[in-house]
């Protein structure tokens, strides 16, 4: 670990802070007030039909539902005749339908994770308009249900309506997503990501050889990948690729925009509940847990490698699967970022990492990418955190517990259940399958414990929708792509749907005014109890499958075993 | 429902025109009127006007007389990029390693010091262009040696080309293979292999 590292985290947590308030009020001022030029909104809700008029948590869910089974149509139609499309200079032929089905279902849900090889799989045009396309409304969508659920709980006025879901999601991407990709886009550009349309270059080398270099249009699918927390690399490596991530002033602005959203909206929802410290509580509770797990993978990542131990080497960290210019610092950094929040795009190959500067990425997505998470997914899975710690304070005090005034209930916590389950059933259920089955273990790249890993991380990434992988593992398999696309369906839609019903049922309810008895949601107390309810319930769930794959892989390691 | 469904249908051909066609393309424009050169590839030329290769990938360099870059897991495929994804229990990783900190052993006696490991190691791309100054430095001794030149002026041409954190702290010091090896063949003419 060096100053230099430190300092870069500092300045990173410093931006990070710096853009939440504004970007935060600019976001309430975009949903919640008049957005800016209100023309072009009237404009932009006229021409796809839309009524201004505010919609139940049934018809929202319904709307949502409807939008994301299009989206998902269309862009495995789109992979299944690229072959016929123009865009397509390499002449890649049509996507296999295992993989087709995989790929838009990972895209659909703000996934990203990547079966394919993008290089040699999927044309430009698939790129822009099935994948990257999804980029924008896929986030837009989370931003809605995250809009959804704050109503729900913030509004006083006991109306059955939680806005309308096609405002929201136009309102998203016209007035959040669009201008600001734009202006990123072309800040990358001007650092070297390529833009352009050329199909691959193939020349001779200094020495002589041949070399092949794929191009095309990265830059503006980049710009939306980190911004709306998808994580799709345009090439196989992803954040990695120098023409994804070419300098280390890329590689902040990438992790900056990634936090952006989903710390902002932390801030625009203390604007909603009208106290800004319901809001900087969860940034709080957001932040401990981030800044805990960065210091863990950056400590283990600043060790050597142990499968190198030995060997006549100089003094350094774990260099395996990382990139010079970013070094350890960074690629700690980026990693635990990424799967904070529900990102899943990686400047270095997380399989590589030692066993606990791997487990920390697993166990951010096992917590239920609330650790600033997804944007919109990130707020609305810790509001029901926030939920649950309340009823659990409630239980200890012995009184009905309130949130925002509001009482918590025995229907809203039935709902929470749910929400809560559905993730480690999918998790667990799957990569107990895929453990034991020979089309599951067959895709394995790494034996012993470290094997068990990557596949309780495939399952984890697929249901927290992250889309970061031990990407040694081959999932382009049928039985991989077909069961990771049940995870990631079931990771997003299961989830919120309970999200909607909780809001529905909160929006109707009466306040009460706070009096002496009422547990303050804003101070160090909750913050306190919030963390350790997220931690002791991922903590149940997951510690016994996490002992198996990296805890056991770190003591054997240490014991200096190889497999 | 039926009216939800067409709004749907008009909302999905609005965002997919708008955000799927429409937003690329115009960053297109924007970026090879701006930015040609990056846009395209940062590519660069030999002296006959070809193109020699990109400054932002790694290509392979075998030759004692050239400065060599990190292993790549690809084989320095740019259209298939990717890193090992070997794991920190590894056997195939160790002897993988030592395998490599051999070849360099023997390729490098008169090296200062023990092996850099990111020489050994594999990048998360398998197109790393760069190196750290210490790793390239290590470098210095074979490539004066195979080039019949003082040692003193190949590390003048590599410290030259050496480029700092941004902004103070950001990532890490580095140097860029191809542009040094460009300079070697400028300075010392085209390497003997």
């Amino acid at each position: 670990m060096t100053a230099a590292g430190w300092l870069q985290i500092a300045l990173f947590c410093a931006a990070v802070l710096a853009v939440t308030e504004p970007l935060g009020l600019y976001l309430f001022r975009v949903f919640e007030q008049e957005p800016p030029l209100p023309r072009l909104d009237r404009f932009v809700q006229r021409l796809c039909g839309v009524k201004a008029e505010e919609q139940t948590w049934g018809a929202y869910a319904v709307s949502l539902l409807l939008f994301s089974a299009l989206g998902l149509a269309i862009t495995y139609l789109l992979q299944r005749v690229q072959h016929l499309l123009p865009g397509n200079p390499q002449h890649l032929g049509p996507v296999e339908p295992a993989l087709a089905f995989n790929t838009a279902a990972s895209f659909v849900t703000n996934t990203d994770w990547q079966s394919y090889t993008p290089e040699t799989t999927v044309s430009y045009l698939t790129q822009m308009a099935g994948l990257a396309w999804h980029n924008f409304t896929s986030a837009a969508t989370g931003l809605g249900v995250a809009l959804a659920i704050a109503r729900g709980l913030t509004r006083t006025n006991r109306q059955k309506t939680l806005g309308n879901f096609w405002v929201d999601v136009l309102r998203a991407t016209v007035y959040v997503l669009l201008p600001l990709c734009a202006v990123y886009a072309l800040f990358l550009c001007s650092q070297g990501v390529l833009q352009n349309f050329s199909g691959y270059l193939s020349f001779t080398t200094v020495e002589g050889g041949k070399q092949v270099i794929a191009l095309g249009p990265v830059a503006s699918q980049e710009a939306i990948k980190m911004l709306g927390t998808n994580g799709g690399g345009f090439f196989n490596a992803n954040s990695a690729h120098p023409f994804e991530n070419p300098t280390p002033l890329t590689n902040f602005v990438q992790m900056v925009s990634i936090f952006a959203i989903p710390a902002a909206l932390t801030f625009t929802y203390g604007r909603m509940a009208r106290d800004a410290r319901q809001g900087w509580a969860l940034f709080a509770a957001m932040a401990v847990l981030f800044l805990a797990g960065l210091t863990v993978v950056y400590w283990a990542e600043a060790h050597q490698n142990p499968a190198l131990r030995g060997l006549a080497l100089g003094p350094s960290g774990n260099l395996e699967g990382k990139e010079s210019r970013f070094g350890v610092a960074a690629s700690a950094l980026f990693a635990t970022v990424t799967t904070a929040a529900s990102c899943g795009a990686v400047n270095a190959m997380h399989d590589s990492f030692t066993p606990l500067g791997g487990l920390v990425p697993l166990v951010n997505i096992q917590l239920g990418e609330v650790i600033f998470g997804g944007v919109g997914a990130g707020l609305y899975g810790m509001l029901i955190f926030v939920v649950l710690t309340v009823f659990i304070a409630g239980l200890m005090v012995g009184r009905t517990p309130e949130y925002l005034g509001k009482k918590v209930e025995a229907r809203e916590m039935k709902l929470a259940m749910l929400y809560v389950l559905v993730f480690p059933l999918l998790i667990l259920g799957l990569a107990g399958w895929a453990a034991v089955v020979p089309a599951g273990t067959s895709s394995l790249a790494n034996a012993g414990p470290h094997g068990l890993s990557e596949i309780v991380y495939a399952f984890s990434s697929g249901a927290g929708n992250n889309g970061s992988a031990f990407a040694g593992l081959n999932a382009n398999t049928r039985f991989w792509n077909l069961l990771l696309a049940v995870d990631m369906l079931a990771g997003r839609f299961l989830m919120i749907l309970p999200v909607l019903a909780i809001a529905g049922s909160m929006a109707e309810k009466k306040v009460a005014p706070a009096g002496p008895g009422t547990f303050p949601t804003s101070g160090g107390l909750f913050v306190g109890l919030l963390v350790a309810v997220i931690l002791i319930l991922g903590a149940l769930t997951f510690f016994p499958a996490l002992s198996l794959g990296p805890v056991v892989e770190h003591f054997a390691a240490s014991a200096g075993r190889l497999f | 429902m039926k009216k939800n469904f067409f709004i749907s249908l008009r909302a999905t051909v609005f965002t997919l025109l708008l955000c799927g066609l429409a937003y690329p393309l115009l960053v297109t424009g924007a970026a090879l009127a701006l930015f040609p050169s990056r846009a395209r590839g940062s590519l660069v030329l030999d002296e006959r006007g070809a193109v020699a290769g990109s400054e932002l990938i790694a290509q392979a360099f075998a030759a004692k007389g050239y400065l060599q870059p990190r292993p790549s897991a690809v084989n320095y495929d740019a259209a298939g990029s990717g890193g090992s994804n070997l794991g920190p229990t590894s056997q195939a990783l160790h002897d993988r390693a030592k395998a490599a900190v051999e070849q360099l052993q023997r390729d490098n006696p008169s090296a200062p010091g023990p092996v850099p490991a990111e020489l050994a190691t594999t990048s998360a791309s398998g197109l790393d262009p760069h190196l750290s100054p210490e790793a390239a430095l290590w470098q210095a001794p074979r490539i004066a040696q195979a080039r019949k030149v003082d040692l003193a002026r190949v590390r003048a041409i590599i410290e030259a080309h050496v480029e700092e954190r941004a902004l103070w702290v950001l990532g890490e010091p580095r140097v860029n293979v191809l542009l040094v090896n460009l300079a070697l063949d400028l300075h010392f003419g085209k390497g003997p292999t």
